[in-house]
């Protein structure tokens, strides 16, 4: 497996466990989908074939599932999850410079991942703190009021 | 049952409980608008063309997906139904390609003809056009998202008739797109080629490989020999190209519009339908008398092929290892032909005309030279010729009839219903009952195991011996068969499966449309040859029996299984 599973064979037989208690039921595919994402930290082609075959669901119809769901995604997360608000506030207060910013520093557009696998980056509409904007979170920890030039500092605290 | 009585455009019509307005409406020879609805198989009210005010009712609704009541009051075309039906399909064709007079649907597109019944007079309504391109991987199939208006119906038979669901609807909101999963090629995934979505696609978002160009070119090579095998389906719906009605007989009119096209040897698929028997019969009678593996499964229907060969690898060996009748011509025509001709096989070029555009991946196999050539050069779909006709400029319905060429176009009554679900069967049945028997057998029809029904099952008393036979047509069908036989629930000594529903004569590569009453006028005209044919039974057939004599000895011989027969690949599942 790729990075962002910590132990192939453990996950694996996890993931065993998982397909076994939900063998040949279809309608059981968003909450398998859901907790295979929680193992892998994403839906790698391989695990979707397997609940595909598992669930007895066609492949087509599990990609179209996957694909329709923001949630769900079949790009490797990386270890630090990156959330940009773009909600009226924060976009007011200059969230788009933040996007550039990050972009400049890790070379990275929304929805993907570092190539280091350190960061992913993802917009997100309104955190519920539209008088701290711009808000950006980083995992669990909440930035208030970023400026432009403090993003290579905060990156910099996860960066190991 | 009591019925239910509402009124349509001021008419009082009376239907069951549980009708919808739509069938309601059509009863009472009422027309509404239809996009996305496919009966009994896409019925979800997504395209909203079929919009009709209800009385009473808060907003439109659409008649596809809303049963009657007792005392509705039905407007089909009032102000309001005919607007709010216009701007959809304003909608619907505002990011659609203007592209109506160089496309391969002009003419035959539901989206054109709605345009022109809701009598939409301009475009003004422009939107951004579909992010994806055309997809062109499949030898077979072209998928073009860019004219797909996402009504469905071609998933839907993936999904309900033919149980593959190479395709689904991926992606949402403006990316929406019926595509395979992870957008990968239709040509990389489990398509079967079988075309049953091409059938149903209202517009040019899924059509067949155009290859008329290559046809034409070896026309016009001087050097070329081109001979043409017509498929038994064709001569029962290829006058519906020319607007005639389905089921009409045009054997006669299609041998001498291929030879107008400059064919130069206009042969018959049925010649080698009757060397399958042959083949396949002894094939079934070797394996009852040696304890070989049964049930022995037909292997004609290349879509079945793909088919099993992705999801029942394990019943690979159940397989005849007959090839199909199109790869046996083929086969026979750069050798057999080429050496009783005396004509290089370098210079023979192999047209077939088939009612499928999975013959087109069959021909493209890799193991399907066993001539030391490509087999076959080029298989058009009966649409195809059609449009080759058309460019031609020959008016078919005022065509002569005229015979097929020797030896490959003599055939016999079995060879031609093939075409038809339950054929192969029967054409085994009439071959191996004599062969085994030794007796001439008194009626010929097998009626059993004719007809429409999804799974057929006949038994037939062989020398003393109960034959056990099953017959099915669409893979939905097919699955239904295998998984009972995988399951021990069911024990046949043999299955004819067909791809495509109907068989061949609904195959994907026919005229649209489609439906089953089209069907059963098809398979109806094919049983009509069949009666009319001098003789019905492939072992009868003379130029069979001479090809045994001057080339292949005997069926199963060595030269018959290095030339007539072949191997499966499996496949994965997804």
């Amino acid at each position: 497996m790729s990075f962002g599973c910590k132990c192939g064979g453990e996950l694996n037989s996890k993931l065993d466990a998982l397909l076994d208690r939900y063998r040949g039921q279809p309608s059981a595919l968003i909450q398998v989908l859901h907790q295979a994402q929680e193992l892998y930290g994403y839906l790698p082609r391989k695990v979707l074939q397997r609940v595909a075959g598992a669930l007895n669901v066609p492949l087509s119809q599990v990609y179209g599932v996957v694909s329709f769901y923001s949630f769900f995604t079949i790009h490797p997360k990386g270890k630090h999850q990156i959330s940009v608000c773009k909600g009226t506030a924060c976009y007011v207060r200059g969230a788009g410079q933040l996007l550039d910013r990050i972009k400049e520093e890790l070379g990275l557009k929304p929805g993907e991942t570092t190539e280091d696998g350190q960061f992913s980056l993802e917009v997100v509409r309104c955190l519920g703190a539209c008088g701290l904007g711009p808000v950006i979170t980083v995992d669990e920890d909440v930035h208030a009021r970023v400026q432009p030039e403090r993003m290579s500092d905060i990156l910099a605290a996860y960066r190991q | 049952m009591s019925l239910v009585t509402l009124t349509i455009d001021g008419r009082q019509v009376q239907v069951p409980p549980g009708t919808t307005i739509l069938a309601a409406a059509r009863q009472a020879g009422v027309k509404i608008p239809t996009l996305c609805y496919l009966e009994e198989l896409n019925v979800i009210g997504a395209c909203r063309l079929c919009l009709v005010q209800v009385e009473g009712a808060r907003a439109l609704v659409a008649a596809c997906v809303t049963q009657v009541g007792e005392g509705m009051v039905v407007h089909t075309n009032s102000p309001a139904v005919r607007q709010a039906r216009r701007l959809n399909l304003e909608l619907l064709m505002s990011n659609h390609p203007q592209e109506c007079l160089t496309c391969v649907r002009n003419t035959s597109c539901e989206l054109q003809q709605l345009a022109a019944e809701l009598g939409v007079g301009e475009i003004r309504l422009q939107g951004e056009m579909s992010p994806y391109e055309v997809d062109d991987s499949s030898p077979s199939i072209i998928r073009d998202p860019r004219k797909c208006v996402l009504c469905r119906r071609c998933v839907a038979v993936c999904e309900k008739v033919q149980g593959v669901s190479a395709i689904a609807v991926q992606e949402r909101g403006f990316d929406t797109v019926v595509a395979p999963a992870f957008l990968a090629p239709l040509g990389e995934v489990n398509c079967v080629n079988c075309g049953q979505c091409s059938l149903v696609c209202p517009t040019a978002a899924i059509h067949e490989r155009d290859e008329t160009d290559k046809v034409w070119a070896a026309l016009a090579d001087p050097e070329k020999h081109v001979v043409v095998q017509t498929a038994p389906a064709v001569r029962v719906s290829i006058g519906e190209m020319f607007g005639l009605e389905p089921g009409s007989i045009v054997t006669g009119k299609l041998v001498a519009a291929l030879r107008r096209l400059g064919f130069d040897k206009v042969f018959d698929t049925d010649f080698t339908a009757d060397l399958t028997i042959m083949e396949e019969g002894s094939e079934l009678i070797h394996r009852l008398q040696n304890g070989g593996r049964l049930p022995l499964i037909t292997s004609c229907s290349p879509g079945w092929i793909k088919f099993i060969e992705h999801f029942y690898p394990n019943l690979l060996p159940n397989l005849s290892t007959c090839k199909s009748p199109q790869q046996m011509f083929g086969t026979l025509a750069k050798t057999y032909y080429a050496q009783k001709e005396g004509i290089d096989p370098v210079r023979i070029f192999v047209v077939s005309i088939m009612p499928c555009t999975a013959k087109k991946y069959e021909a493209g196999r890799p193991e399907m030279t066993s001539s030391g050539y490509r087999d076959v050069d080029v298989v058009l779909t009966t649409r195809e010729l059609g449009r080759m006709l058309k460019q031609a400029g020959i008016d078919f319905e005022s065509l002569p009839e005229e015979d097929y060429d020797a030896p490959l176009g003599i055939s016999t009554g079995a060879g031609v219903i093939f075409g038809a679900t339950g054929g192969v069967m029967e054409a085994a049945l009439r071959t191996a009952y004599e062969l085994v028997t030794g007796a001439t057998l008194l009626s010929l029809d097998f009626e059993e195991v004719r007809g429409l029904e999804g799974v057929k099952e006949a038994s037939v008393n062989l020398a003393g011996t109960e034959l056990k036979v099953a017959v099915a047509h669409g893979l939905g069908n097919a699955r239904k068969v295998l998984d009972a036989v995988v399951n021990k629930e069911r024990e046949y000594h043999f299955i004819e499966i067909m791809c495509c529903p109907g068989g061949c004569i609904g195959g994907g590569g026919q005229p649209v449309p489609v439906d089953n009453e089209i069907r059963a006028k098809r398979i109806a005209a094919i049983y009509q040859v069949d009666r009319q044919m001098p003789l019905r039974k492939s072992h009868e057939n003379p130029a069979v029996q001479a090809l045994y004599r001057e080339f292949l000895g005997e069926p199963l011989s060595h030269k018959s299984h290095e030339l007539l027969h072949t191997h499966y690949t499996p496949r994965e599942r997804f």
